[in-house]
């Protein structure tokens, strides 16, 4: 086998290739985040939450409705979407011009509620989701296996995010949502119905995070934990992005699979930390993050 | 002066039967703390499973104990030795608790069993598998139940060592059990004349696992072995077959609790071995007993610790009745002395260390088509006396037990 400095090329290449494929969840998780923060200004604490409810989605329509995996992907985040834009026109916007202590407080709250019910319902051991038939199998590249379902859980989100970024930053529907949440009284003023467009981002925002769980469900235990245990690396990620930064969030999310996975190979036991080391040195050296624009 | 007077004759006739009834049962009543996961990781294996366990005990034996009822409170350890302990001290200060059921997680059990032994209180350990509670760390207030690493290690590593695998890989919890199981199943390994090819360190809640399976695939290993548990397990488990490990490697989970075989695909977990304190299915009691527990919980089946709560209670309760007081010592020596048989425990008896030695199960997970219902999950290929299972006294070093066993 080939190795460098004693490291085992072959080993390493598929610690990044792992990394790579953990990354595009933080990105897409993360990229509903940065949406929500950057455009509505809601730290939303309930995205793990909604993350989770998109894989237990997957497994209830599977088992008790019939929709298979496609299906889910499409129907799923509709539905968590749906779910979100109730909580933002019931919830939220009641609170939305108080401190952003209220809407972190708020949706913390929701998180929570969801995570004991869905214990409750379903226990904490977790709910078996199969992989779909079309994405059985794998590739035997020559430093691992890859399995089909993990390539394309890469491709597959890194075109959601792709489109989105796309969308926001470079279309007219883009610019308006942009430019709603910059001067909300002067968009309304040529017309804009700006409430409806702050709904419809949550739900859009929400709608990944549910598109992000049913991506996860084959892969990873559907369970009431998953989110939270996924949430706060995904804040992380927002923040060395730069809040608010969509492409920023994006690329960190990747980069930050692969610092992960790099973790994981060379020192495991600070893997789960050193995305917040990682954390630490940006706030201190870059303090809007690294593609934050305000200083 | 006259109302000094009056009172220090009430306090010390308060004092007076208080003292007279402390030679029977102290408060009027007994009280049995479960303490257990309520929401996280292992709620399943403890939770609300073990408090309609030790209240089915309590029921079963008939509610009152030498005249005096018996109470039940449960309290939420979140998984963290400072909530466990800070709530067993409440309990035994506050609310006198006489004894406590459950524990889970070594880390936490560790916590509470040192505030325990300090009040001179029984513990019940029912969900813990570190064996330093009946070893180095051990006392004469621990009551240790369901398992412990040395009889997983036992009954899973050593046949497999034997029968040819020789090289094995660690997937290991990063905290006080993980490092136990590891080290134990290594020790069995080596005396067996196989060989440790090396161990990974997986932080407790792990989303995902497939960077260590990569790593324990690239060490050339026969065995990898799970030193981890719940959901830690199966997405281990989940991930070593994605990525085409299980057709070339053995996996041996080390502690596999029904809920978590349940939550598997059997197309993955079909045929694995592993070792149980307890099945449901096993024979006519334990089903009699297993179905009361599934009508009071939505029929869920019980795991290990749920058997092992009911049967530490009842025989606590069985130990307050012989010695005529909830006095922890008398209760303890009366425990020791009486032997532990019942749908959960056969063969069974509390060693001077506190190790209540069992009969184990070595079962193998059932493929999908030799089940008949969801619930239908392991087959008893063997069953481990339990004096081969567990580690013998001399072997812990438990210096107050083996002061008693020189006596």
């Amino acid at each position: 086998m080939a190795t460098i400095f004693g490291i085992n090329l072959f080993a390493l290449f598929g610690q990044l290739l792992v990394g790579l494929i953990n990354g595009s969840f933080y990105a897409l998780l993360a990229l509903g985040l940065a949406i929500i923060f950057g455009l509505l200004k809601i730290i939303n604490f309930s995205h793990g939450a909604l993350y989770m409810l998109g894989a237990f989605g997957a497994y209830l329509g599977l088992n008790y409705l019939g929709i298979d995996y496609w299906w889910a992907l499409v129907l799923v985040p509709i539905a968590v979407g749906a779910l979100g834009i109730l909580l933002e026109r019931t919830l939220i916007r009641p609170i939305a011009n108080e401190d952003h202590l209220y809407s972190l407080l708020l949706t913390f709250g929701i998180a929570l509620i969801l995570q004991g019910l869905f214990t409750h319902w379903f226990g904490s051991s977790g709910m078996p989701y199969a992989i779909p038939e079309e994405l059985k199998g794998g590739t035997r590249l020559p430093f691992m296996y890859l399995p089909d379902y993990r390539a394309w859980i890469i491709v597959f989100s890194l075109s959601v995010c792709a489109v989105t970024w796309y969308i926001i930053e470079k279309t007219k529907l883009g610019a308006y949502l942009r430019a709603g949440t910059e001067n909300p009284q002067l968009m309304q003023a040529f017309g804009i119905n700006v409430p409806l467009i702050v709904t419809l981002t949550y739900g859009f925002g929400v709608g990944l995070a549910g598109l992000a769980g049913v991506l996860a469900a084959p892969v990873y235990s559907v369970s009431p934990e998953m989110g939270s245990n996924i949430l706060i690396v995904v804040f992380a990620i927002v923040v060395i992005g730069g809040m608010g930064s969509i492409g920023g969030a994006i690329l960190t999310g990747l980069a930050m699979g692969v610092v992960e996975g790099l973790t994981k190979y060379f020192y495991p036991e600070a893997s789960t930390t050193v995305i917040f080391l990682v954390m630490v040195l940006v706030l201190l050296t870059k303090p809007a993050g690294l593609f934050g624009k305000e200083a | 002066m006259k109302l000094m007077r009056k009172t220090l004759i009430a306090s010390a006739l308060i004092a007076a039967t208080g003292a007279a009834q402390a030679a029977e049962i102290s408060d009027g009543k007994v009280k049995i703390g479960v303490l257990g996961d309520m929401g996280g990781v292992y709620a399943d294996i403890s939770g609300q499973g073990s408090v309609e366990a030790v209240k089915m005990a309590v029921e079963d034996f008939g509610g009152t104990v030498l005249g005096k009822p018996i109470e039940v409170v449960y309290a939420d350890t979140q998984l963290k030795p400072d909530v466990g302990s800070t709530i067993a001290r409440t309990w035994i200060e506050d609310e006198q608790v006489d004894v406590i059921n459950g524990a889970v997680a070594s880390s936490v059990t560790g916590a509470v069993t040192k505030v325990m032994t300090a009040a001179e209180k029984i513990t019940l350990i029912t969900a813990s598998a570190s064996h330093a509670f009946t070893t180095k760390a051990c006392s004469p207030f621990n009551a240790h139940w369901t398992y412990d690493v040395v009889s997983l290690a036992n009954g899973t590593v050593k046949p497999m060592v034997q029968s040819g695998k020789q090289k094995w890989f660690f997937i290991t919890a990063d905290y006080a059990f993980g490092h136990a199981l590891e080290s134990v199943a290594s020790g069995v390994i080596k005396e067996n004349g196989g060989e440790v090819l090396g161990a990974v360190r997986a932080p407790l809640g792990t989303t995902d696992f497939s960077s260590y399976i990569l790593q324990a695939q690239s060490a050339g290993a026969d065995v990898i072995a799970l030193a981890n548990a719940g959901t830690d397990m199966v997405n281990s488990l989940k991930t070593a077959a994605e990525f085409g490990v299980t057709d070339m490697v053995d996996v041996a989970g080390l502690l596999v609790f029904t809920p978590n075989a349940q939550a598997l695909d059997p197309a993955i977990a079909g045929g694995m071995k592993l070792t149980t304190g307890f099945y449901w299915d096993m024979d006519e009691k334990t089903r009699e007993w297993s179905e009361r527990y599934m009508a009071r919980m939505d029929g869920k089946i019980p795991a290990m610790p749920h058997a092992g709560a009911y049967s530490s209670t009842i025989h606590y309760l069985k130990a307050v009745e012989a010695a005529g007081t909830d006095d922890s010592k008398a209760v303890m020596a009366k425990m020791k002395e009486m032997p532990v048989e019942d749908f959960f425990s056969r063969n069974g008896y509390l060693r001077a260390d506190g190790r209540m030695v069992h009969d184990m199960l070595q079962v193998r997970i059932k493929n999908a088509d030799e089940r008949s219902s969801d619930n239908d999950i392991f087959a008893i290929e063997k069953v481990i006396p339990g004096d081969e299972a567990f580690l013998p006294l001399e072997a812990g070093g438990c210096e107050f037990a083996m002061a008693m066993a020189k006596k």
